[in-house]
């Protein structure tokens, strides 16, 4: 498999990281990294990975099926993920995500029809205090309101980037 | 050995060794505590949390499984917390555990029927939805049923850590989390069916007996398999005659549980359809079922007008028949067809290995060695694909006793993995590499040699020459392909030696030559086809032929007999290591006898009746006790377990014959002429064949 | 930016950069006494660095609260092995979000604390496990990572003192289970989060088998205080055997959200009213999760009390990971329940029986429940089922998944009864959004 320079090499420093004889440990972010290039996890790519680490494809199977963030199908291009966990529910998570997946007309690991937005009901992130709180992709927005979240997803469904988009994402 | 630990269970004193798991050291005083995860020999899980104990001074329940004894504790393995605790476990189990117990093959010796049944869990207060799932066929032997699946992971560790394989996992998380195998959606393995044996509940079912017949209503016989050289134990269930299914469940035998999948699958070439079931004789050049008295006195007459006519005789005898019917065939041809024209396929040097041996005791390794010996160098053997139980029983040497493994061969093979040291040789002449090891070798404290036919002739000598020199006690094995395939040699079916490695005083013609020769009269072939490979040059002479189906040497045949195939037949055999174990009949053969009774028929119409004796197993073994060096054993001591027979004698004074020894080198998935007529063994070759194609990635 | 305004109650020791102009940058670390602790630790001998540590009464930040003098202690001395660093930076207990501050603020605290527990055990190598929804977290960390090498504060013959040590941050995948120590370490090793048979514990099998310190990030900031300012100053701060401060997450009803650095033993109602600015609406309080989803909820009335271990351990709940959430008197405690149990359902490994049914038995049970399906003797069930879990799973996961629900239907039982008879949900009309 061939795969950007960049992310070559940010494989080059994920193999350096580990003891010789323990690149195993590099299975994960490999997947995760990779995941974020190709977009899905693929055979081809568990094949690769196994082989570049030196286990068997199965060893890597066995891990992409535990970890919650590693995707077996294609995701959209932006993944908008939307915490209902405790904190997030108290402040109404739970109907932010509801509009969400009204709005787009897409449920739980679903993606719209263009590819371009698939929409995740999560566990918490880790933004309690700012809830409710969502992610798209790798950014998060805090203390979300119903009129932001239209906005944005407005947006993302009109094919603007995230940061076009005049709603604050934060930490970015 | 360190002091016994002293500890208190259920109000017992029970004394163990430091180290002895709570669980291991209960069991052992009687005390059965349940589990799905813990499984004696594999690694520990603690996962299933069945064996939950109490022990005083501690607050919570403890897992036994991971809980080493400690002096002065005090366990409770039947306190009503420890009984609730099981009973709870049972009630979580059985949420998503679908109740089709009816019509699951596992329903009668199911672990979680029998433990509901025993802790009263069989009133579910779950009223939700459970998560379906359809059921899986990973390869044509393993299908797997996810629901069913309690996650033991007995199987994985079975697969990984017993036949060193891995080819299964687990896949997804929590509630989802299912065993998956290696290729996705199928499994490239070894298709023995340990992880369905294994399987506590009815996951994992096999392709030839899933949905057949209930395990109350077969018969169980233990046999012994009769693919290869190793001599598994096997429990063939059969039902009306018919067998359903093998495995060796109570584990008795050198095998244990462990069977590949020749031995648990590998039977069903019995009611293949192409199986002989009455005598054929060449009439106007074509073979035509006739009776058997027309066949018998066909050949009796012949026989007799060739014997009287100073006519020569060719007898060529089987790998796979019994020792009975390789003693008598041999008793035979040399008392009344007056011929020591016999001989059969030679796979390995064992007559060279005893001949070198020769003045020594106790330097034949036995199949027990194989798993004790803190050191094992394995010799030319793809140990893992040919000899299947040997090398599981390495396996199961280095995980409990890290023996060290030392690899002389010519490419990779499993044992690689966890060997000490690995060399590649790619023939004897490459022996002198050994020396790389020497200094190795020879601070072990003790070795096993194991070999195939790439060490023969002064080779074999030079072996036992560089194993005397190590200065450390040396065990042989001299590999053998099939399951007679020692017991014919130890029977004498060889020109040049009488039963038990004595030197005959008129050696006959070797195999080769009596397919050479123009000047054959007649030649006998029971159990076996040299024809596959070769011609007969005799065009003249008159075949006969035993065998359970039409092979190519039937072919040539001008009367062919329908044998019985060994679960059709009492006797004994003799595996790779010498050891003799009990052939129990399991199935009925419909028109075919053992090879015994026919060549009793043939000696009947012959008129030798008297001279050769009672053409009853029971009857010949008594005299191979009394006749064959080594095999002075008791049958009743046979019909036990397995003996070893001792037959190194002061030199067989003969010269080593290597050109006559060669190895098919038989996988997994063959097993010469008879696993042509296995149905599972070939669909499971066709299946790797096409995965192949698709380069597989699996390593062995 | 900071996402939430300082409050003047706080004692700001390991927040004290925060808000500062770059406070993750080297520059504005060394201005503040970056790395002076780790000069000092240098002219200690291990003992007195451990003896520091265990001085300061300081207990681990990640949940569990064991000591963390004495956990270091455990590491074998003579192991020929090599020893490991790990941090714990896996956050992912529902109502925890501090350990994500304490890196995005001020990450050379945190590799200062790991050099420190470097020299105190004789490490050479760190690892910064990090949740993979943290994204942006591990471009910070590898940032600082890399201005600590170029500074000579990471690498070989640190500060020319002969000390080596190396630190790599590594990516998590999205797994709550990898927050329990021997998970994280085999999802480091690459392998499924699934927690490993213990004993032997981290300290003597951790990483790669090797003798390991594993802790929280929060634990590993407090270590460069610790050490500047006395194991003495740092136990002054809180209550006896509650050494410090402690980051505390509060969320849910209040009115002023947000992560404060408040001293060991805080007031549990002063610090929703005074830190927390009460509850919106004038609205009154119902319960609390003390520490994080885990631990059992505490009843408004129950709340009167000093947050550290010992207390809450009194009073029948734990301090946890710090995740202070609010609920106030229109908060469905079922739906809470159900929440929190679908949450352990989904994040349950797998591996023992009694987490990974009994956590989606409870689950289903709980929706369907709040759905108006649930009968009378659902509500014995409930807390029947809990009760068969706790203590009897393989890792404190389902501990976790049992304590809150036991004490929810213990101290919420009309709630519960209010659902019956296919009654809709009491609270399910008022919308809970803000729309500012
Ligand atoms: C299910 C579970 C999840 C956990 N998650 C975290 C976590 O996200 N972060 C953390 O620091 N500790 C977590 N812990 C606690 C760790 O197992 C461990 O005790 C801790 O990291 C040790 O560090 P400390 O002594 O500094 O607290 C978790 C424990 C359990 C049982
Ligand atoms: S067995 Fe022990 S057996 Fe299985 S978990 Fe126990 S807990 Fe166990
Ligand atoms: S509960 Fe939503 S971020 Fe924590």
């Amino acid at each position: 498999m061939t795969f950007s320079p960049e992310l070559e090499a940010r494989f080059d420093k994920f193999l350096a990281k580990y003891p010789a004889d323990r690149k195993r440990s590099a299975m994960i972010p490999m997947l995760i990294y990779a995941q974020d290039e190709i977009g899905v996890i693929t055979d081809e790519l568990v094949a690769e990975i196994a082989q570049r680490i030196g286990c068997k494809p199965l060893d890597v199977n066995e891990v992409v099926g535990f970890y919650s963030m590693l995707h077996r199908k294609p995701q959209g291009k932006y993944h908008v993920q939307i915490c209902t966990n405790i904190s997030c529910l108290l402040v109404g998570g739970d109907e932010l995500w509801e509009r969400a997946s009204k709005k787009l007309g897409i449920g739980h690991k679903e993606v719209s029809a263009d590819g371009l937005i698939s929409l995740e009901e999560v566990e918490c992130i880790g933004a309690c205090a700012w809830a409710p709180a969502m992610q798209v992709n790798y950014d998060f927005y805090h203390c979300v309101t119903p009129d932001q979240l239209d906005k944005l997803i407005e947006g993302l469904a009109a094919g603007r980037k995230p940061e076009e988009i005049p709603v604050a994402k934060v930490n970015c | 050995m360190s002091d016994l630990v002293k500890f208190t269970i259920d109000g017992r004193i029970v004394e163990a060794a430091p180290g002895t798991l709570v669980i291991q050291a209960a069991r052992l005083a009687g005390i059965d505590i349940p589990s799905f995860c813990y499984y004696e020999g594999y690694s520990l899980q603690a996962a299933c949390r069945m064996c939950l104990v109490e022990v005083e001074k501690t607050p919570k329940l403890q897992a036994s499984c991971t809980l080493p004894v400690a002096e002065g504790m005090v366990v409770h393995s039947d306190s009503e917390p420890v009984k609730q605790a099981r009973k709870s476990m049972l009630e979580f189990l059985l949420t998503n555990h679908p109740l089709d117990c009816p019509v699951c093959d596992k329903g009668g010796e199911c672990e979680l029927q029998d433990m509901v049944f025993r802790y009263g869990a069989g009133e579910s207060r779950f009223t939700e939805n459970k998560i379906h799932m359809d059921e899986q066929q990973w390869s044509p032997v393993v299908f797997y049923d996810g629901p069913r699946c309690i996650l033991c992971f007995r199987c994985i560790r079975v697969c990984d850590e017993g036949m060193g394989v891995g080819a299964l996992g687990t896949v997804n998380r929590g509630a989802l989390s299912l065993i998956a195998p290696n290729m996705g959606d199928h499994l490239n393995c070894d298709e023995c069916g340990m992880c369905i044996d294994i399987c506590p509940v009815g996951a994992l079912t096999s392709g030839s007996y899933r949905y057949q017949t209930r395990p109350w209503e077969m018969e169980h016989t233990g046999t012994i398999c009769t693919h290869c050289s190793n001599g598994c134990k096997t429990t063939l269930g059969s039902r009306n005659g018919q067998i359903m299914r093998g495995n060796n469940r109570d584990r008795s035998g050198i095998n244990g549980e462990f069977l590949c999948i020749k031995g648990r699958y590998g039977y069903d070439f019995y009611n293949h359809a192409a199986r002989l079931e009455s005598p054929l004789l060449r009439v106007n050049g074509k073979l035509e079922p006739v009776s058997w008295s027309k066949a018998l006195s066909a050949v009796a007459a012949k026989f007799s007008s060739i014997r009287d006519a100073g006519g020569t005789f060719g007898v060529i005898g089987s790998n796979h028949t019994s020792n009975e019917e390789n003693f008598y065939l041999q008793k035979l041809a040399r008392q009344v067809l007056k011929t020591n024209n016999i001989d059969h396929h030679r796979t390995g040097d064992i007559v060279t290995l005893i001949d070198a041996l020769a003045g020594s005791t106790g330097q034949l390794a036995a199949s027990q060695d194989f798993y004790d010996s803190k050191a094992v160098l394995v010799i030319g053997s793809d140990l893992a694909l040919e000899h299947p139980l040997l090398s599981f029983q390495v396996r199961a040497n280095y995980r409990h006793h890290a023996a060290h493994v030392y690899v002389a061969t010519a490419g990779e093979i499993r044992e690689d993995k966890y060997a000490t040291k690995t060399i590649r040789l790619s023939q004897a002449s490459e022996l002198g590499a050994l020396e790389e090891l020497r200094a190795a070798l020879s601070a072990e404290p003790e070795l096993l040699i194991v070999f195939n036919d790439m060490v023969k002739g002064d080779d074999v000598r030079k072996l036992v020459k560089f194993g005397k020199s190590l200065g450390i006690p040396v065990k042989y094995c001299a590999l053998v392909d099939y399951s007679n395939s020692r017991g014919a040699a130890d029977m004498g079916l060889m020109p040049e030696l009488l039963p038990g490695y004595h030197a005959s005083n008129m050696p006959g013609m070797t195999l080769p030559e009596m397919l050479a020769s123009g000047d054959m009269s007649a030649l006998w072939i029971v159990g076996a086809n040299p024809l596959k490979s070769a011609q007969l040059a005799a065009k003249k002479a008159f075949v006969v032929v035993q065998d359970m189906f039409l092979t190519e040497t039937g072919e040539r045949a001008d009367v062919v007999f329908p044998a019985a195939g060994a679960y059709e037949k009492n006797g004994t055999v003799t595996n790779v290591c010498g050891e003799v174990q009990k052939l129990n009949r399991a199935a009925a053969s419909v028109g075919a006898k053992p090879d015994l009774e026919i060549m009793g028929l043939i000696a009947k119409e012959m008129g030798a009746a008297a001279q050769m004796g009672a053409w009853l197993p029971e009857t010949i073994y008594k005299e191979i006790q009394s006749q064959v060096k080594g095999y002075n054993i008791p049958l009743a001591m046979v019909t036990l377990s397995a003996q070893q027979s001792t037959p190194v004698n002061g030199g067989t004074g003969v010269a080593s014959r290597p050109d006559l020894v060669w190895s098919a080198h038989d996988g997994l998935f063959t097993s010469g002429t008879l696993g042509r007529y296995s149905a599972t063994l070939n669909s499971v070759m066709e299946k790797h064949r096409s995965a192949a194609a698709d380069q597989s990635t699996v390593s062995h | 930016m900071l996402y939430n305004q300082p409050n003047p109650l706080e004692i700001r020791l390991l927040t004290r950069r925060f808000g500062l102009p770059k406070s993750a940058s080297i520059e504005t670390y060394l201005a503040t006494d970056g790395y002076k602790a780790l000069e000092r630790a240098m002219g200690m001998s291990q003992e007195e660095i451990i003896n520091e540590v265990k001085a300061s009464g300081l207990r681990g930040r990640g949940g569990a609260g064991f000591p963390t003098g004495m956990k270091w202690g455990f590491l074998p001395r003579q192991s020929p092995k090599p020893k490991y660093i790990m941090v714990n930076a896996d956050e992912s207990e529902p109502g925890t979000c501090k350990d994500r501050l304490l890196i995005e603020f001020d990450p050379h605290q945190l590799i200062e604390g790991m050099l420190i527990a470097a020299l105190a055990v004789g490490s050479q190598q760190g690892y910064v496990y990090i949740r993979g929804e943290y994204r942006y977290l591990i471009d910070v960390m590898d940032r600082a990572i890399d201005e600590a090498y170029a500074r000579g504060y990471l690498g070989e013959n640190i500060l020319g003192r002969g000390l080596t040590f190396h630190v790599a941050t590594h990516s998590g995948a999205g797994a709550y289970e990898c927050g329990e120590e021997s998970a994280m370490l085999e999802s480091f090793e690459g392998k499924r989060g699934n927690p490993r048979i213990r004993p032997p514990f981290p300290a003597v099998a951790g990483a790669y088998q090797c003798p390991t310190v594993l802790n929280n990030v929060e634990t590993f900031a407090a270590v460069p205080a610790i050490i500047l300012q006395g194991g003495a100053y740092f136990a002054g701060l809180g209550t006896p055997k509650n050494g410090g401060t402690r980051l505390f997450c509060l969320s849910g009803h209040v009115n002023k959200p947000g992560v404060y650095e408040l001293p060991m033993g805080f007031n549990l109602l002063r610090m929703i009213e005074e830190v927390g600015g009460g509850i919106p609406g004038g609205k009154k309080l119902k319960a609390v999760i003390p520490g994080g989803s885990s631990c059992p909820v505490l009843k408004a009335d129950e709340c009167d009390l000093a947050m550290d271990y010992d207390t809450l351990a009194a009073a029948k709940s734990m301090l946890g990971s710090g995740g202070v959430v609010v609920m106030d008197e229109d908060t469905c405690m079922v739906k809470a329940a159900l929440r929190i149990m679908r949450f352990y359902a989904h994040e349950s490994c797998g591996w023992c029986i009694p987490c990974r049914e009994g956590t989606t038995w409870l689950r289903k049970l709980l929706q369907r429940f709040h759905d108006g399906q649930g009968q009378r003797s659902d509500i014995i069930l409930i807390g029947d089922v809990s009760r068969n879990m706790l203590g009897r799973t393989f890792c404190p996961l389902g501990d976790a998944a049992a304590l809150p629900t036991i004490s929810i239907v213990e101290k919420f039982r009309h709630e519960f009864e209010a659902h019956l008879d296919g009654k809709p949900c009491p609270y399910e009309s008022k919308s809970r959004l803000v729309s500012a």
